[in-house]
């Protein structure tokens, strides 16, 4: 078997640290403009023209909503637990930055700038995809913490919604990727994305593809499995009691999380870095395939409406895992057989 | 469903089951209907009219803003300060004092001229009854919507500013447009 990807290729420390620092940068630079794709997007759906006044086009839209939320106060509620509060933002866009860390944007290529070997991705930890899901779990806490901790029914009750939102699908998460883990033989993203030279996962684990979709969209909060935040029935849910940058914070998140799961199956079914062209446009071809997941994520935002509290459990543990069960089993008998 | 006078009982009739495979594969039919509809918008593109720089226009009989007339030829106002407006106005927003013409004084075509005309705009309900109650079709309603402003004081309007041609800010729309 030839080895695309070295896989647990070790890196120095500093090598490290300047990849840390460019996902972080990275991040900071694409959570803006995903934010401003989603305004207009979401107009052009809804056949409006959206934000279009701050600087040409709208540019500087993120600028100005960012500039308006540093500019707000730090409300604390008086029943609230406020180190926790202070807290909750923090785990939340922690997690989601980890989670993009795993992601590959190319192989492991001999870099003539540098002078040496470099994967393009943050790290590529053996246990791969498992990673994604344990900072998944742990996201929770960041939703749970917010909630709970700001001492207000609404942010208890969203809270309480995503908590029990986030168990019933990770399984089904986790499930629909187990087809791809078995068939490529590994949990590593990045040897995962190796193995689909000839055919994209997305073919033989298409059921696998639909419902990570589903899945994705209830794990990362997006309408319209948006419960944890329904605005028009628990105002903003987790979040209500938090102002200026915290919230942002917590915006922020979701919208790292977005990238991380795009990302994610851009790997898992969309053959990462392959495509046409030479091997150096890999990266090219990553950010196509997750901007045109972002785009998907959008354009179901400005389709579907919120599925009602009973629908979401009926729906994730009647429908999804089964549906996710039985494709991990029929992916495992078909590759024993 | 259609209902004849010589029914006794109305049959009902539902739609289908939501629940089971036909009702999850109905589900998936409509989702990929929605996301149709949508991406029909996107490419139709935007229906937008940008506010300020471009203005829908308005029908010829929109009630807006005031006008106080004068007659084309002698420039003569054509109130004669009758009050009838006031005496239309639901909101009681229009206050007229008249005054006795002189013949060195000759303001109105009547023996009587309004002396103060005012419209509290922040009152006026735009019912459009001042210009049904005008016998000389003195008042009559314009066009122009663009009314806001800082104070309240600035919002009462006097005979100058109601006699003063007015500023063409909004588009009229043509016949059958």
């Amino acid at each position: 078997m030839i080895v695309f990807a070295d896989v647990n290729y070790v890196e120095g420390t500093l090598v490290m640290i300047a990849k840390s620092l460019i996902i972080f940068l990275f991040v900071l630079q694409v959570v803006p403009l995903i934010l401003l794709l989603e305004r207009k997007l979401l107009g052009r759906f809804q056949a409006r023209l959206g934000p279009n006044r701050v600087g040409p086009f709208g540019l500087l839209q993120p600028l100005a909503d960012v500039l308006k939320l540093l500019s707000k106060e730090k409300f604390t509620p008086a029943t609230a637990v406020p180190w926790m509060m202070a807290m909750a933002p923090a785990i939340s866009i922690f997690t989601a930055v980890v989670t993009l860390a795993i992601v590959p944007f190319g192989d492991v290529r001999h870099h003539a700038l540098f002078g040496a070997s470099y994967g393009l991705y943050g790290i590529d930890v053996s246990i791969g995809i498992l990673w994604a899901f344990a900072f998944g779990a742990l996201a929770f806490y960041g939703l749970m913490l917010g909630g709970w901790a700001s001492g207000s029914k609404y942010s208890f009750l969203g809270a309480m919604r995503s908590a029990a939102q986030l168990i019933s699908y990770e399984v089904s998460l986790a499930l629909s990727l187990l087809g791809v883990v078995i068939t490529a033989g590994s949990l590593s993203l990045t040897e995962i994305v190796a193995k689909q030279d000839h055919i994209w996962y997305v073919l033989p684990q298409i059921v696998g593809f639909f419902i990570f979709i589903v899945a994705a969209f209830a794990e990362t909060n997006r309408p319209p499995f948006d419960l944890p935040e329904a605005d028009a029935e628990i105002v903003a849910g987790y979040n209500t009691e938090f102002g200026g940058m915290r919230f942002g914070s917590f915006f922020m998140a979701e919208y790292i999380n977005m990238v991380a799961i795009a990302g994610i199956a851009t790997a898992m079914f969309l053959g990462g870095w392959h495509g046409p062209g030479p091997g150096s446009l890999g990266p090219i071809w990553v950010l196509v395939k997750m901007f045109l997941f972002v785009v998907l994520f959008i354009w179901i935002r400005a389709t579907l409406p919120r599925l009602r509290y009973d629908q979401l459990m009926a729906f994730g543990w009647k429908i999804l895992l089964p549906l996710a069960t039985l494709n991990a089993l029929v992916t495992a008998i078909l590759v024993a057989a | 469903m259609t209902w004849k006078p010589s029914q006794d009982v109305i049959e009902v009739q539902r739609g289908p089951d939501p629940g089971g495979l036909g009702g999850a594969y109905r589900a998936f039919g409509e989702t990929l209907r929605g996301l149709r509809t949508t991406f029909g918008r996107l490419v139709e593109g935007p229906v937008t009219m940008e506010y300020p720089e471009n203005k829908t226009p308005v029908y010829p009989r929109f009630r807006g803003r005031h006008k106080l007339h004068r007659f084309e030829d002698t420039g003569l106002e054509k109130c004669v300060g009758c009050s009838l407006c006031a005496a239309a106005c639901p909101a009681e927003c229009i206050r007229v004092v008249a005054a006795e013409n002189t013949p060195d004084n000759q303001v109105s075509a009547g023996e009587r001229y309004a002396a103060v005309y005012e419209i509290n705009m922040t009152r006026c309900i735009f019912c459009g009854y001042c210009e049904l109650a005008c016998p000389f079709d003195a008042i009559t309603m314009g066009n122009d919507y663009e009314l806001a402003d800082y104070t309240r004081s600035d919002l009462i309007f006097t005979k100058e500013m109601l006699l003063a041609d007015p500023v063409e800010r909004t588009p009229l729309r043509r016949e059958g447009e």
